[in-house]
């Protein structure tokens, strides 16, 4: 057997994020549109990659039907204009899919199946909103071997500051703040622009352009997040100024084998590690990115004190701040979403894992101190998901 | 609601009152602004053309479309001075830019006046294109057709969608001119040869549009892009010429020396071949080649003051009205033919017989095959005929594999579909049986009688006969209700139109499925009674008659080809006679003769001509140089000859009196079927409205019967 693939995270785009429903951008603007124009502009970022060279083109969406069904990888190569001859299948592992659309590729790339790979993630959430169209079994509530509040993701953030008293709303409000004021700056300092992929927008008073995330509140003040009501219980801590929003966006990355993207002259923004994934309670789905970190760096022969840069996903900020009490980590460790999180920018559940992994390789750029990184977040039903990376612009002593 | 309600007229609207009456139940199609960042940090204005109806209900451009987008420019025109954009940009919603003026408000315009006026509209709010003080730039994202075109020629820049329906200036086809800019703009802006192209040349080809490589090779567009991502791509191309880090050429400019030389002789050849192919009637291609060739040298001003006064003339003119009448027969009227029978009530055909295996039979078999992909099985009576009617057939659907009409699956399930058989038993499980035999009425009643047997009595049949009566064809059969005249026209696979004979036993079922089948041949239908000659050639057997009858009586071919000149016919009658073959063209004038003695001739001297084979001697190339002299001989010593006037006169007249009696017996629903027929089965054209308008604007309708085909007859204002 050969040596392991080495495999390499050559770039990555995405849409701007949209706020999901009737007022948001994409109201009329397709699901699968939105990530062939992502896939769109990956290629042509990347014009040194002969398109017959893609192996494989991995999708998720959260759910699989209208326009995101169809075996969206392969209807979204066919429609994003990639030669027939190139396959393409569709991935669900809820709010993680595409970051299983990577690990998934990424371990074709290993086997030695494929030398290049799209991966990526696309969801509607204005046209298909949580829930709808869900079966649960019944043995789930029968047997006792899921409560129905561990359908309801905030009745999950809810579970984490019950679990964690030291947690409290106000920690969560200030990180939210935090969110939104990293991502303001970013903008302003021009951070974000140019990963993201402009989207013709079609509305009934004429076509629009999005080219900025729709969900951003810069206004945002601790005294407003303070008198946000608490939708899943009374007197709860979980507010929409401290969760991530509902939203509509699209991810789409380019992978490849380190010896394929040398002989092709593509660019290698991050090496990957290693990833794992792993299953918590449902009922408190948001510690999920714990031990699946724990599990990831075991594999990786690494300790948390190795990680430079986190990029961690901001479903809602009491699970964020979870992760962070557990390593021994500040809240405001500049380490952790220097650009801020979906908090600010949105999260479109299947196509965050691919945003994380755009703004770590950007900050791999600029931190050339900085050795690993670990992308993470939390996933439905209790499970967790990380990916650590190296920095190939790293230029410390290396152990 | 009060009247007070209603937004005072402003602007534009101020100045043309009499376009804002029109304007009344106009759909209208809105300019909606949007601001599109651009990544420099400034602004470009996109425009939305949206008259907030889906793509099956184009953007057109009436006056009130044409008040709202001038108002709006002229606001873009203010924030150009203010600083707050740096271009502006137009396009449509999704699958349309905008398929040009509204037609339904270009036929109610009262006067020439008021027609100058709708000129002098859409060449002062366009041309606000070309004076906003910011570039302006055209994002070509659909269907573009006329004035939906000149709004691209009047800005600065175009950019177009590889994946458009279709471009095109179609005013020519409908006896107008581009008069928003279009015949000015265009051959200075792609050079004489592409604006003939467009403007004279394919209006006149069955109205040929292009797509959008067509539309950029010809340098229409200075750019082109795949549709997934046009808009996007549009705008940053914007940007990029904004910038100037795009530079745009155009190599298709007029030069000087296409101006000194090349012009002027491809205004001449234009106009030769024009004369040629549709003769001089026709005024809208001569009006047009007048604008062209001014524009070499013309401003724009004179360009566009001169398309003022020609579109006021030909919009007031006769052969506009009749052209839109033809449109709409041929757009409306044939989708929904007259007089067809609830569709639900058609059967499925799945499978067809033939009966023949001759030419005609070889021509159905393939059509049927390619349309309705189902088996075909072509039968006669001896296996020799049969393989080689197969293997005809075989090879035309080669024929087709090598042109790359079909792909090579698609050959072989056509192939595959397509049997000869001599035993009719294999036609029992037919649905749809046609015959294809020789014009003699008891074979076909014999052959009819036979299948019979064979087939489900609810299989329908048809014959294709063009002059003998369908209920006597099915005099044998036990179930004559699902017997219809089944009439193509030659060449079957080109010509658009079916007659669909009803005898006074067709049943509905049999005349739905006539009509169903018709439809998924990509035929128009058009049903008519079981009379002589259904519609199109008792309409040519009354005007060859005539011109045969002249001949005999001694008057001079030449008299007789120039009489019906003013008509505008795509043919001569000799020339058609020439190409139905004179043997057929005989018979044809026999049959009506002895239908209606009294008022159709018939001619021993088209007998005689028939041995000969035809009128007039050609050269190699089949260029007509003068009359056949054997034909000359056979035709001479007439002893009554009449002027082209006077022939005129006749033709004129007895076609009104055997329309107006068609229309009496019920032949056909009405005149529009009449002329519908004329237009898809004979060519006849559009500025004619086929052939009723023109009777009515002749004088012909009147003097005949004392009144007109149609209320208010169909011609223009003064």
């Amino acid at each position: 057997m050969a040596a392991k693939t080495e495999v390499v995270f050559v770039d990555g785009v995405r849409t701007p994020f949209g706020r999901a429903g009737e007022k948001g951008m994409y109201w009329q603007t397709r699901a699968d549109d939105l990530v062939v124009k992502a896939m769109m502009g990956l290629l042509e970022r990347n014009p040194s990659l002969p398109p017959e060279r893609v192996d494989d083109v991995a999708i998720a969406a959260t759910t699989q039907q209208g326009d995101q069904g169809l075996t969206l990888g392969r209807t979204a190569a066919l429609l994003a204009g990639l030669p027939r001859t190139v396959p393409g299948y569709a991935i669900d592992r809820m709010c993680a899919g595409a970051m299983t659309s990577v690990t998934t590729i990424a371990g074709a790339i290993a086997f030695g199946a494929y030398d290049v790979g799209i991966a990526g993630g696309v969801e509607h959430m204005g046209h298909h909103p949580m829930g709808v169209g869900v079966d649960p079994n019944p043995r789930f509530a029968a047997e006792k071997l899921v409560s129905a509040e561990a359908l309801n993701m905030g009745n999950t953030a809810e579970r984490i500051h019950d679990r964690f008293p030291s947690l409290t709303r106000e920690r969560a409000d200030r990180f939210a703040l935090a969110s939104q004021q990293k991502i303001a700056a970013a903008y302003t300092l021009g951070k974000i622009q140019p990963d993201l992929i402009a989207v013709s927008t079609h509305t009934d008073s004429g076509w629009a352009l999005a080219t900025r995330d729709e969900a951003m509140r810069p206004e945002t003040t601790l005294e407003g997040l303070a008198g946000l009501k608490t939708p899943f219980r009374p007197h709860g801590r979980v507010t929409a100024g401290n969760s991530s929003g509902l939203n509509d966006g699209a991810t789409a990355s380019l992978l490849a084998s380190a010896d394929a993207a040398k002989e092709l002259g593509l660019s290698v923004k991050m090496r990957m590690v290693s990833f794992a994934f792993a299953g918590v309670q449902p009922e408190i789905m948001g510690i999920g990115p714990v031990p699946s970190t724990e599990k990831a760096l075991r594999k990786a022969g690494l300790t948390i004190d190795d990680i430079g840069l986190f990029e961690l996903n901001e479903a809602f900020a009491v699970q964020v701040l979870s992760l962070l009490d557990h390593f021994g980590i500040d809240d405001e460790d500049p380490r952790v979403n220097p650009w801020g999180g979906s908090i600010a920018i949105g999260h479109p559940l299947a196509s965050s894992g691919v945003r994380l992994m755009i703004q770590l390789a950007r900050q791999f750029e600029e931190h050339p101190e900085v050795r690993y990184g670990l992308t993470a977040m939390c996933v439905g039903l209790g499970q967790g998901g990380s990916v650590i990376w190296e920095n190939p612009n790293f230029k410390g002593k290396k152990r | 609601m009060s009247e007070s309600s209603a937004p005072l007229p402003s602007g534009e609207a101020s100045r043309f009152p009499e376009l804002l009456a029109l304007a009344g139940d106009e759909v209208i199609t809105h300019s909606y602004v949007r601001d599109i960042p651009l990544r420099s940090g400034k602004t470009l204005a996109l425009i939305t053309l949206d008259n907030g109806r889906d793509h099956t209900r184009p953007s057109t451009l009436g006056p009130a479309t044409l008040f709202e987008f001038a108002a709006v420019l002229d606001e873009l025109q203010a924030r150009a001075a203010r600083g707050e954009i740096v271009a502006v940009a137009v396009t449509g919603k999704p699958f349309i830019l905008a398929a040009g003026a509204d037609l339904s408000k270009v036929s109610e315009i009262p006067s020439r006046a008021v027609a100058k006026q709708l000129a002098e509209l859409g060449h002062s709010v366009l041309g606000r294109l070309g004076t906003l003080g910011v570039p302006s730039f055209i994002f070509i994202n659909g269907l573009a057709l006329g004035g939906g075109v000149e709004i691209g020629l009047n800005a600065t820049y175009r950019t177009i969608d590889s994946s458009i329906a279709a471009l095109a200036l179609p005013e020519v086809f409908l006896g107008i001119i581009p008069g928003w800019g279009g015949s000015w703009l265009l051959p200075n802006l792609i050079g004489i040869e592409g604006a003939l192209r467009v403007i004279v040349e394919n209006p006149l080809k069955n109205n040929r549009t292009l797509g959008g490589h067509e539309a950029f090779e010809l340098g229409i567009a200075d750019a082109i892009f795949g549709p997934a991502r046009f808009l996007e791509e549009s705008i940053q191309w914007a940007e990029d010429v904004v910038s100037g880090v795009t530079v745009v050429n155009r190599p298709n400019v007029p030069g000087r020396l296409e101006r000194a030389v090349k012009w002027d002789i491809a205004i001449g050849i234009a106009r030769k071949s024009l004369e040629s192919r549709i003769g001089t009637v026709a005024k809208a291609p001569y009006v047009a080649l007048e604008l062209l060739s001014a524009a070499r040298k013309s401003t724009r001003e004179q360009g566009f003051a001169a398309e003022d006064d020609a579109l006021a003339d030909l919009v007031a003119g006769d052969q506009f009205r009749a052209s839109i009448y033809a449109f709409n027969l041929v757009q409306k009227r044939a989708r929904k033919p007259a007089g067809a029978p609830d569709a639900a009530l058609s059967r499925p055909v799945t499978k067809v017989g033939v009966i023949g295996a001759g030419l005609m039979a070889r021509q159905f078999a393939l059509l049927f095959v390619r349309r309705l992909r189902v088996p075909v099985v072509i039968t006669d009576l001896d296996q020799g005929h049969v393989d080689a009617g197969v293997a005809h057939i075989h090879g035309e659907i080669d024929a087709l594999l090598g042109k790359g009409r079909i792909s090579s699956d698609e050959a072989s399930r056509l192939r595959a579909l397509v049997t000869g058989t001599t035993n009719k038993a294999d036609f029992s499980d037919c649905d749809w049986v046609i015959e294809a035999i020789f014009e003699e009425l008891t074979a076909k009643q014999n052959v009819f009688e036979e299948i019979e047997r064979y087939v489900s009595p609810e299989t329908i049949l048809a014959t294709n006969t063009s002059s003998l009566s369908v209920e006597q064809i099915g005099a044998k059969l036990d179930n004559p209700e699902r017997l219809v005249g089944f009439h193509f026209f030659n060449p079957v696979a080109v010509m658009p139109l079916v007659e669909v004979v009803r005898t006074p036993k067709t049943d509905a079922a049999a005349l739905a499925t006539a009509m169903a089948t018709a439809a998924a041949l990509k035929k128009n239908a058009v049903i008519t009674s079981d009379t002589p000659g259904f519609v199109v050639n008792r309409i040519l057997a009354k005007l060859l008659g005539e011109t045969m009858h002249a001949v005999d009586n001694g008057t001079p071919f030449e008299v007789v080809d120039a009489s019906i000149a003013p008509f505008g016919l795509p043919m001569k009658p000799f020339e058609l006679l020439e190409l139905v073959g004179l043997r057929v063209g005989a018979h044809v004038l026999d049959t009506h003769h002895g239908a209606f003695p009294d008022r159709f001739f018939d001619s021993d001297n088209l007998h005689k001509l028939a041995e000969v084979g035809r009128f007039y001697e050609r050269d190699s190339k089949g260029k007509v140089k003068g009359y056949d002299k054997k034909a000359l001989a056979i035709v001479a010593g007439g002893t009554s000859p009449i002027t082209g006037a006077e022939l005129l006169r006749r033709i004129e007249d007895g076609l009104a009196d055997e329309i107006k009696r068609m229309l009496d017996d019920g032949v056909v629903a009405a005149p529009e079927d009449i002329d519908l027929c004329m237009v898809l089965g004979a060519g006849w054209p559009f500025q004619m409205g086929g052939i009723t308008p023109y009777l009515d604007r002749s004088g012909a309708s009147e003097r005949v019967f004392g009144g007109t085909f149609h209320e208010p007859p169909i011609r223009g204002v003064s």
